[in-house]
Protein backbone atom coordinates (compact mmCIF):
# COMPACT_ATOMS: atom_id res chain seq x y z
CA UNK A 1 0.00 0.00 0.00
CA UNK A 2 2.47 2.37 0.91
CA UNK A 3 4.78 1.41 -2.52
CA UNK A 4 1.26 2.20 -4.67
CA UNK A 5 1.42 5.52 -2.86
CA UNK A 6 4.91 6.56 -3.05
CA UNK A 7 4.75 5.31 -6.65
CA UNK A 8 1.73 7.64 -6.89
CA UNK A 9 3.10 10.68 -5.18
CA UNK A 10 6.91 10.45 -7.43
CA UNK A 11 4.74 10.18 -10.47
CA UNK A 12 2.86 13.12 -9.85
CA UNK A 13 5.77 14.92 -8.95
CA UNK A 14 8.02 14.62 -12.16
CA UNK A 15 7.54 16.66 -15.21
CA UNK A 16 3.90 15.84 -16.66
CA UNK A 17 2.63 14.75 -13.91
CA UNK A 18 0.34 17.58 -13.04
CA UNK A 19 1.44 18.49 -9.84
CA UNK A 20 1.21 21.96 -9.56
CA UNK A 21 -1.63 22.51 -12.10
CA UNK A 22 -4.55 22.07 -9.45
CA UNK A 23 -2.58 24.55 -7.59
CA UNK A 24 -2.37 26.94 -10.35
CA UNK A 25 -5.90 26.52 -11.69
CA UNK A 26 -6.81 27.73 -8.09
CA UNK A 27 -5.05 30.51 -7.89
CA UNK A 28 -6.50 31.82 -11.36
CA UNK A 29 -10.46 31.16 -10.51
CA UNK A 30 -9.62 32.75 -7.29
CA UNK A 31 -8.30 35.68 -9.07
CA UNK A 32 -10.98 35.75 -11.56
CA UNK A 33 -13.70 35.77 -9.35
CA UNK A 34 -13.22 39.33 -8.45
CA UNK A 35 -12.86 40.15 -12.35
CA UNK A 36 -16.32 38.97 -12.67
CA UNK A 37 -17.97 40.48 -9.44
CA UNK A 38 -15.79 43.90 -8.52
CA UNK A 39 -13.28 45.14 -6.57
CA UNK A 40 -16.03 45.84 -3.69
CA UNK A 41 -14.18 44.38 -0.98
CA UNK A 42 -17.19 44.19 1.70
CA UNK A 43 -18.68 41.82 -0.94
CA UNK A 44 -15.79 39.90 -1.49
CA UNK A 45 -14.98 39.64 1.97
CA UNK A 46 -18.09 38.05 2.54
CA UNK A 47 -18.08 35.55 0.08
CA UNK A 48 -14.38 34.55 0.14
CA UNK A 49 -15.16 31.14 1.83
CA UNK A 50 -17.60 29.92 -0.73
CA UNK A 51 -15.37 30.85 -3.58
CA UNK A 52 -11.98 29.74 -1.67
CA UNK A 53 -14.05 26.15 -1.34
CA UNK A 54 -16.06 26.11 -4.59
CA UNK A 55 -12.41 26.86 -6.12
CA UNK A 56 -10.84 23.95 -3.95
CA UNK A 57 -13.17 21.42 -5.09
CA UNK A 58 -13.25 22.69 -8.78
CA UNK A 59 -9.51 22.34 -8.59
CA UNK A 60 -9.87 18.88 -7.21
CA UNK A 61 -12.08 17.46 -9.93
CA UNK A 62 -10.00 18.91 -12.75
CA UNK A 63 -7.14 16.16 -11.73
CA UNK A 64 -9.47 13.18 -10.80
CA UNK A 65 -9.68 11.86 -14.13
CA UNK A 66 -5.56 11.21 -13.83
CA UNK A 67 -6.32 8.87 -10.72
CA UNK A 68 -6.66 6.20 -12.87
CA UNK A 69 -6.54 6.40 -16.70
CA UNK A 70 -2.52 5.98 -17.13
CA UNK A 71 -2.34 2.79 -14.85
CA UNK A 72 -5.49 1.58 -17.03
CA UNK A 73 -3.66 2.20 -20.44
CA UNK A 74 -0.43 1.14 -19.91
CA UNK A 75 -1.89 -2.29 -17.98
CA UNK A 76 -0.49 -1.12 -14.62
CA UNK A 77 -4.20 -1.17 -12.95
CA UNK A 78 -4.46 -5.40 -14.45
CA UNK A 79 -1.89 -5.81 -12.38
CA UNK A 80 -2.59 -3.78 -9.52
CA UNK A 81 -6.06 -5.90 -9.48
CA UNK A 82 -4.27 -8.97 -9.35
CA UNK A 83 -2.18 -8.38 -6.86
CA UNK A 84 -1.90 -9.64 -3.05
CA UNK A 85 -3.12 -6.20 -2.28
CA UNK A 86 -6.54 -5.55 -1.50
CA UNK A 87 -8.15 -3.67 -4.56
CA UNK A 88 -9.89 -1.65 -2.25
CA UNK A 89 -6.19 -0.58 -0.79
CA UNK A 90 -5.14 0.33 -3.57
CA UNK A 91 -7.97 2.39 -3.97
CA UNK A 92 -7.28 4.16 -0.46
CA UNK A 93 -3.52 4.38 -1.63
CA UNK A 94 -4.35 6.39 -4.78
CA UNK A 95 -6.69 8.70 -2.85
CA UNK A 96 -4.46 9.61 -0.39
CA UNK A 97 -1.56 10.12 -3.26
CA UNK A 98 -4.59 12.72 -4.72
CA UNK A 99 -4.94 14.23 -1.56
CA UNK A 100 -1.88 14.61 -0.35
CA UNK A 101 -0.77 16.04 -4.64
CA UNK A 102 -4.28 18.31 -4.33
CA UNK A 103 -5.93 18.71 -1.65
CA UNK A 104 -3.68 19.21 1.10
CA UNK A 105 -1.38 21.78 -1.21
CA UNK A 106 -4.81 23.78 -2.00
CA UNK A 107 -5.90 24.19 2.16
CA UNK A 108 -2.08 25.21 2.94
CA UNK A 109 -1.97 28.02 -0.57
CA UNK A 110 -5.47 29.00 0.70
CA UNK A 111 -4.47 31.71 3.60
CA UNK A 112 -2.62 33.25 0.56
CA UNK A 113 -5.71 33.72 -1.81
CA UNK A 114 -8.13 34.25 1.34
CA UNK A 115 -5.67 37.35 1.90
CA UNK A 116 -6.68 38.40 -1.51
CA UNK A 117 -10.04 38.36 -1.22
CA UNK A 118 -10.41 40.24 2.47
CA UNK A 119 -10.92 37.15 4.67
CA UNK A 120 -11.42 38.21 7.76
CA UNK A 121 -8.61 37.51 10.26
CA UNK A 122 -10.33 35.18 12.43
CA UNK A 123 -11.18 33.39 9.42
CA UNK A 124 -7.66 31.73 8.38
CA UNK A 125 -7.59 29.06 10.87
CA UNK A 126 -10.91 27.55 10.32
CA UNK A 127 -10.06 27.93 6.26
CA UNK A 128 -7.28 25.75 6.38
CA UNK A 129 -8.24 23.11 8.68
CA UNK A 130 -12.00 23.02 6.73
CA UNK A 131 -10.12 22.61 3.89
CA UNK A 132 -7.42 20.05 5.18
CA UNK A 133 -10.43 17.95 6.56
CA UNK A 134 -12.87 18.22 4.33
CA UNK A 135 -10.81 17.69 0.90
CA UNK A 136 -10.22 13.93 1.85
CA UNK A 137 -13.71 13.28 0.96
CA UNK A 138 -13.53 15.39 -2.04
CA UNK A 139 -10.48 13.06 -3.07
CA UNK A 140 -11.99 9.63 -1.95
CA UNK A 141 -15.75 10.62 -3.86
CA UNK A 142 -13.66 11.44 -6.88
CA UNK A 143 -12.15 7.93 -6.88
CA UNK A 144 -15.10 6.30 -7.45
CA UNK A 145 -16.21 8.94 -10.22
CA UNK A 146 -12.77 8.37 -11.99
CA UNK A 147 -13.18 4.22 -11.49
CA UNK A 148 -16.96 4.77 -12.77
CA UNK A 149 -15.67 6.73 -16.06
CA UNK A 150 -12.76 4.78 -16.62
CA UNK A 151 -13.20 2.67 -19.60
CA UNK A 152 -14.92 5.80 -21.16
CA UNK A 153 -13.61 7.87 -23.89
CA UNK A 154 -13.87 11.13 -23.15
CA UNK A 155 -15.26 10.91 -19.93
CA UNK A 156 -14.54 13.73 -18.72
CA UNK A 157 -17.31 15.46 -19.15
CA UNK A 158 -19.32 12.75 -17.47
CA UNK A 159 -17.17 12.19 -14.56
CA UNK A 160 -18.48 16.01 -13.46
CA UNK A 161 -21.44 15.57 -14.11
CA UNK A 162 -21.58 12.55 -11.81
CA UNK A 163 -19.34 13.12 -8.82
CA UNK A 164 -20.31 16.89 -8.53
CA UNK A 165 -23.46 16.23 -7.24
CA UNK A 166 -22.29 14.04 -4.95
CA UNK A 167 -19.75 16.28 -3.95
CA UNK A 168 -22.85 18.69 -2.09
CA UNK A 169 -23.10 17.11 1.24
CA UNK A 170 -18.99 18.53 1.66
CA UNK A 171 -19.10 21.82 0.41
CA UNK A 172 -22.08 22.23 2.39
CA UNK A 173 -20.57 21.26 5.51
CA UNK A 174 -17.11 22.80 4.68
CA UNK A 175 -18.29 26.10 3.33
CA UNK A 176 -20.13 26.48 6.65
CA UNK A 177 -17.23 25.67 8.80
CA UNK A 178 -14.79 28.32 7.06
CA UNK A 179 -18.53 30.78 6.92
CA UNK A 180 -18.74 30.85 10.23
CA UNK A 181 -15.10 30.56 11.36
CA UNK A 182 -14.76 33.65 9.51
CA UNK A 183 -17.96 35.24 11.08
CA UNK A 184 -16.57 34.12 14.11
CA UNK A 185 -19.30 32.21 15.86
CA UNK A 186 -20.03 28.75 16.94
CA UNK A 187 -18.76 25.79 14.41
CA UNK A 188 -18.19 22.79 16.11
CA UNK A 189 -21.84 21.02 14.67
CA UNK A 190 -20.67 21.53 11.16
CA UNK A 191 -16.82 20.73 11.69
CA UNK A 192 -18.20 17.56 13.57
CA UNK A 193 -20.16 16.62 10.44
CA UNK A 194 -17.43 17.37 7.87
CA UNK A 195 -15.03 15.36 9.90
CA UNK A 196 -17.58 12.71 9.91
CA UNK A 197 -18.20 12.88 6.36
CA UNK A 198 -14.49 12.24 5.68
CA UNK A 199 -13.73 9.71 7.93
CA UNK A 200 -17.35 8.11 6.45
CA UNK A 201 -16.32 7.99 2.60
CA UNK A 202 -12.49 6.76 3.63
CA UNK A 203 -13.83 3.83 5.50
CA UNK A 204 -16.95 2.99 2.95
CA UNK A 205 -16.40 4.14 -0.15
CA UNK A 206 -13.23 2.44 -1.81
CA UNK A 207 -15.29 -1.27 -1.12
CA UNK A 208 -17.88 0.63 -4.11
CA UNK A 209 -14.52 1.75 -5.56
CA UNK A 210 -12.78 -1.26 -6.09
CA UNK A 211 -15.98 -3.22 -6.97
CA UNK A 212 -17.01 -0.41 -10.17
CA UNK A 213 -12.63 -0.89 -10.82
CA UNK A 214 -13.28 -5.26 -11.15
CA UNK A 215 -16.79 -4.63 -12.83
CA UNK A 216 -14.53 -2.48 -15.95
CA UNK A 217 -11.56 -4.69 -15.70
CA UNK A 218 -13.68 -7.51 -16.28
CA UNK B 1 -45.22 -19.79 -8.48
CA UNK B 2 -42.79 -17.12 -7.10
CA UNK B 3 -41.87 -13.48 -8.02
CA UNK B 4 -38.41 -14.63 -9.09
CA UNK B 5 -40.31 -16.44 -12.28
CA UNK B 6 -40.79 -13.21 -13.78
CA UNK B 7 -37.32 -12.76 -13.91
CA UNK B 8 -37.45 -14.56 -17.44
CA UNK B 9 -38.08 -12.06 -19.97
CA UNK B 10 -40.81 -14.11 -21.39
CA UNK B 11 -43.16 -14.72 -18.38
CA UNK B 12 -42.41 -11.12 -17.58
CA UNK B 13 -43.42 -10.08 -21.17
CA UNK B 14 -46.67 -12.31 -21.14
CA UNK B 15 -47.60 -11.37 -17.54
CA UNK B 16 -46.98 -7.56 -18.53
CA UNK B 17 -49.39 -7.52 -22.11
CA UNK B 18 -51.91 -8.87 -19.85
CA UNK B 19 -51.33 -6.10 -16.88
CA UNK B 20 -50.49 -3.26 -19.40
CA UNK B 21 -54.59 -2.46 -20.77
CA UNK B 22 -55.95 -2.61 -16.55
CA UNK B 23 -52.74 -0.70 -15.31
CA UNK B 24 -52.83 2.09 -18.07
CA UNK B 25 -57.26 2.13 -17.75
CA UNK B 26 -56.52 2.42 -14.12
CA UNK B 27 -54.59 4.96 -14.19
CA UNK B 28 -56.64 7.37 -17.17
CA UNK B 29 -59.86 6.81 -15.00
CA UNK B 30 -57.88 7.58 -11.36
CA UNK B 31 -56.64 10.50 -13.38
CA UNK B 32 -59.30 12.15 -15.13
CA UNK B 33 -61.52 12.06 -12.28
CA UNK B 34 -59.27 13.01 -9.71
CA UNK B 35 -58.19 15.52 -11.23
CA UNK B 36 -61.31 16.63 -12.56
CA UNK B 37 -63.14 16.26 -9.25
CA UNK B 38 -59.60 18.07 -7.62
CA UNK B 39 -60.09 21.28 -10.27
CA UNK B 40 -63.73 21.82 -10.68
CA UNK B 41 -65.65 20.56 -7.87
CA UNK B 42 -63.61 21.25 -5.11
CA UNK B 43 -63.83 24.49 -3.22
CA UNK B 44 -61.20 27.95 -3.54
CA UNK B 45 -58.61 27.71 -0.12
CA UNK B 46 -59.72 30.68 2.10
CA UNK B 47 -55.80 31.41 2.05
CA UNK B 48 -55.11 30.71 -1.19
CA UNK B 49 -57.48 30.63 -3.38
CA UNK B 50 -57.32 28.90 -6.70
CA UNK B 51 -53.80 28.05 -6.67
CA UNK B 52 -54.35 25.46 -3.77
CA UNK B 53 -55.18 23.56 -6.78
CA UNK B 54 -52.25 22.70 -8.47
CA UNK B 55 -51.83 20.40 -5.45
CA UNK B 56 -53.30 17.44 -7.20
CA UNK B 57 -50.37 17.93 -9.63
CA UNK B 58 -47.24 18.64 -7.42
CA UNK B 59 -47.65 16.47 -4.91
CA UNK B 60 -48.17 13.18 -6.55
CA UNK B 61 -45.25 13.95 -8.97
CA UNK B 62 -43.41 14.92 -5.71
CA UNK B 63 -43.98 11.42 -3.94
CA UNK B 64 -43.43 9.64 -7.59
CA UNK B 65 -40.26 11.19 -7.83
CA UNK B 66 -39.40 9.93 -4.69
CA UNK B 67 -40.54 6.57 -5.04
CA UNK B 68 -39.24 6.37 -8.20
CA UNK B 69 -35.49 6.80 -7.37
CA UNK B 70 -36.55 4.02 -4.39
CA UNK B 71 -37.99 1.73 -6.64
CA UNK B 72 -34.76 2.02 -8.80
CA UNK B 73 -32.44 1.33 -5.95
CA UNK B 74 -34.31 -1.94 -4.87
CA UNK B 75 -34.23 -3.19 -8.75
CA UNK B 76 -30.91 -2.17 -8.59
CA UNK B 77 -29.89 -3.91 -5.40
CA UNK B 78 -32.21 -7.10 -7.02
CA UNK B 79 -30.04 -6.88 -9.79
CA UNK B 80 -26.62 -7.22 -8.47
CA UNK B 81 -27.55 -9.70 -5.72
CA UNK B 82 -29.61 -12.19 -7.81
CA UNK B 83 -28.49 -11.06 -11.61
CA UNK B 84 -32.46 -10.65 -12.81
CA UNK B 85 -31.87 -8.83 -16.11
CA UNK B 86 -35.71 -7.61 -16.34
CA UNK B 87 -34.68 -6.00 -13.09
CA UNK B 88 -31.94 -4.19 -13.89
CA UNK B 89 -34.13 -3.09 -17.21
CA UNK B 90 -36.82 -1.92 -15.23
CA UNK B 91 -34.39 0.28 -12.96
CA UNK B 92 -33.15 1.96 -16.57
CA UNK B 93 -36.91 2.56 -17.47
CA UNK B 94 -37.66 4.01 -14.09
CA UNK B 95 -35.17 6.68 -14.82
CA UNK B 96 -36.68 9.17 -17.27
CA UNK B 97 -39.97 8.82 -15.80
CA UNK B 98 -38.28 9.59 -12.14
CA UNK B 99 -36.74 12.29 -13.93
CA UNK B 100 -39.76 13.82 -15.67
CA UNK B 101 -41.61 13.60 -12.32
CA UNK B 102 -38.90 15.50 -10.52
CA UNK B 103 -39.08 18.04 -12.98
CA UNK B 104 -43.17 18.62 -12.68
CA UNK B 105 -42.68 18.89 -9.20
CA UNK B 106 -40.11 21.39 -9.69
CA UNK B 107 -41.93 23.51 -11.79
CA UNK B 108 -45.01 23.12 -10.45
CA UNK B 109 -43.60 24.22 -7.59
CA UNK B 110 -42.56 27.12 -9.24
CA UNK B 111 -45.63 28.18 -10.47
CA UNK B 112 -47.44 27.70 -7.24
CA UNK B 113 -44.39 29.72 -5.53
CA UNK B 114 -44.43 32.56 -7.60
CA UNK B 115 -48.15 33.95 -6.43
CA UNK B 116 -48.03 32.59 -2.99
CA UNK B 117 -44.46 33.29 -2.18
CA UNK B 118 -43.28 35.69 -4.29
CA UNK B 119 -40.38 33.76 -5.73
CA UNK B 120 -40.53 31.43 -8.37
CA UNK B 121 -37.54 29.74 -6.95
CA UNK B 122 -35.53 29.58 -2.94
CA UNK B 123 -32.85 27.65 -1.64
CA UNK B 124 -35.02 26.08 0.99
CA UNK B 125 -33.97 22.66 2.14
CA UNK B 126 -36.70 20.72 0.25
CA UNK B 127 -36.72 22.54 -3.06
CA UNK B 128 -32.60 21.86 -2.61
CA UNK B 129 -32.95 18.37 -2.19
CA UNK B 130 -35.16 18.11 -5.40
CA UNK B 131 -33.09 19.81 -7.56
CA UNK B 132 -30.47 17.46 -6.08
CA UNK B 133 -32.43 14.86 -6.63
CA UNK B 134 -32.49 16.14 -10.40
CA UNK B 135 -28.31 15.75 -10.59
CA UNK B 136 -28.58 12.42 -9.75
CA UNK B 137 -31.41 11.21 -12.04
CA UNK B 138 -29.47 13.12 -14.41
CA UNK B 139 -25.85 11.54 -13.87
CA UNK B 140 -27.61 7.91 -13.50
CA UNK B 141 -29.18 8.39 -16.88
CA UNK B 142 -25.77 9.71 -18.46
CA UNK B 143 -23.77 7.11 -17.08
CA UNK B 144 -26.38 4.13 -18.61
CA UNK B 145 -26.31 6.33 -21.94
CA UNK B 146 -22.52 5.72 -22.18
CA UNK B 147 -21.25 2.39 -21.77
CA UNK B 148 -21.62 0.35 -24.70
CA UNK B 149 -21.78 -3.52 -23.04
CA UNK B 150 -25.05 -4.03 -21.24
CA UNK B 151 -23.84 -5.71 -18.69
CA UNK B 152 -21.16 -3.55 -17.53
CA UNK B 153 -23.71 -0.70 -17.83
CA UNK B 154 -26.44 -2.49 -15.52
CA UNK B 155 -23.83 -3.19 -12.92
CA UNK B 156 -21.71 0.47 -12.90
CA UNK B 157 -25.49 2.27 -12.18
CA UNK B 158 -26.56 -0.01 -10.21
CA UNK B 159 -23.86 0.87 -7.46
CA UNK B 160 -24.15 4.55 -8.72
CA UNK B 161 -27.64 4.04 -7.53
CA UNK B 162 -26.76 2.58 -4.33
CA UNK B 163 -23.81 5.56 -3.13
CA UNK B 164 -26.16 8.08 -5.27
CA UNK B 165 -28.91 7.27 -3.03
CA UNK B 166 -26.80 7.77 0.41
CA UNK B 167 -25.41 10.49 -0.46
CA UNK B 168 -29.03 12.02 -1.66
CA UNK B 169 -30.30 11.25 1.92
CA UNK B 170 -27.34 13.12 3.44
CA UNK B 171 -27.39 16.41 1.26
CA UNK B 172 -30.99 16.35 2.28
CA UNK B 173 -29.86 16.41 5.75
CA UNK B 174 -27.16 18.77 4.97
CA UNK B 175 -29.27 21.38 3.25
CA UNK B 176 -31.14 20.99 6.84
CA UNK B 177 -28.70 22.74 8.06
CA UNK B 178 -29.51 26.32 6.75
CA UNK B 179 -32.74 26.48 7.68
CA UNK B 180 -36.70 25.39 8.00
CA UNK B 181 -36.95 27.45 4.97
CA UNK B 182 -40.58 28.56 3.08
CA UNK B 183 -42.06 25.23 2.12
CA UNK B 184 -44.82 24.08 4.09
CA UNK B 185 -44.03 20.36 6.46
CA UNK B 186 -45.48 17.60 4.82
CA UNK B 187 -49.13 17.25 3.52
CA UNK B 188 -49.35 13.37 3.64
CA UNK B 189 -48.00 11.59 6.51
CA UNK B 190 -48.74 7.58 7.04
CA UNK B 191 -48.55 7.94 11.22
CA UNK B 192 -49.82 11.50 11.86
CA UNK B 193 -53.35 12.96 11.83
CA UNK B 194 -53.68 14.55 8.03
CA UNK B 195 -53.24 18.19 7.30
CA UNK B 196 -55.03 18.55 4.43
CA UNK B 197 -59.02 18.90 4.85
CA UNK B 198 -60.73 15.98 3.82
CA UNK B 199 -62.72 17.91 0.02
CA UNK B 200 -59.15 18.26 -1.14
CA UNK B 201 -57.86 14.93 0.57
CA UNK B 202 -60.17 12.54 -1.07
CA UNK B 203 -59.72 13.96 -4.43
CA UNK B 204 -55.99 14.30 -4.16
CA UNK B 205 -55.67 10.58 -2.66
CA UNK B 206 -57.60 9.54 -5.97
CA UNK B 207 -54.68 11.78 -8.41
CA UNK B 208 -51.79 10.28 -6.15
CA UNK B 209 -53.28 7.19 -7.18
CA UNK B 210 -53.43 7.94 -10.44
CA UNK B 211 -49.76 8.87 -10.35
CA UNK B 212 -48.70 5.45 -9.19
CA UNK B 213 -50.77 3.31 -12.00
CA UNK B 214 -49.01 6.48 -14.50
CA UNK B 215 -45.85 5.54 -13.15
CA UNK B 216 -46.40 1.49 -13.62
CA UNK B 217 -47.54 1.74 -16.74
CA UNK B 218 -44.81 3.96 -18.06
CA UNK B 219 -42.17 1.55 -16.21
CA UNK B 220 -43.78 -1.65 -17.89
CA UNK B 221 -44.03 -0.21 -21.36
CA UNK B 222 -40.21 1.05 -20.83
CA UNK B 223 -39.10 -2.05 -19.62
CA UNK B 224 -41.15 -4.09 -22.29
CA UNK B 225 -39.13 -2.00 -24.96
CA UNK B 226 -35.67 -2.68 -23.45
CA UNK B 227 -35.97 -6.36 -23.69
CA UNK B 228 -37.25 -6.03 -27.33
CA UNK B 229 -33.97 -3.54 -28.27
CA UNK B 230 -32.02 -6.19 -26.53
CA UNK B 231 -33.27 -9.36 -28.55
CA UNK B 232 -33.11 -7.12 -31.64
CA UNK B 233 -29.67 -6.56 -30.57
CA UNK B 234 -28.99 -9.92 -30.45
CA UNK B 235 -30.60 -10.97 -33.76
CA UNK B 236 -28.68 -7.90 -35.69
CA UNK B 237 -25.40 -9.61 -34.12
CA UNK B 238 -26.24 -13.04 -34.96
CA UNK B 239 -26.86 -12.01 -38.76
CA UNK B 240 -23.62 -9.97 -38.74
CA UNK B 241 -22.12 -13.25 -37.44
CA UNK B 242 -23.45 -15.23 -40.74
Amino acid sequence: MRIVLLRDLKLAMRVGGGFGLAIMFFLILVVLVPFGIGPDAALLSAISPGILWIGALLACLLSLDRIFSLDYEDGTLDHLAIAPLPLESVVLAKATAHWLTTGLPLGLISPLLGLMLGLPIEGYLWLVLSLVLGTPALSVIGTFGAALTLGLKRGGLLLSVLVLPLYGPTLIFGAEVARRGSAGIELQTPLLMLLGLSFGVMAILPFASAAVLRINLR
Amino acid sequence: MSLWEYANPVKFLNLSTRALPWVSALSVICLIVGLIWGFFFTPDDYRMGSTVKIIYIHVPAALMAINSWFMMLVASLIWLIRRHHVSALAAKAAAPVGLVMTLIALITGAIWGQPMWGTWWAWDPRLTSFLILFQFYIGYLALWKSIENPDSAADLTSILCIVGSVFAVLSRYAVNFWNQGLHQGASLSLDKEKNVADVFYQPLLLSIAGFVFLFLTLVLIGTRSEIRIRRASVIAARKLLL
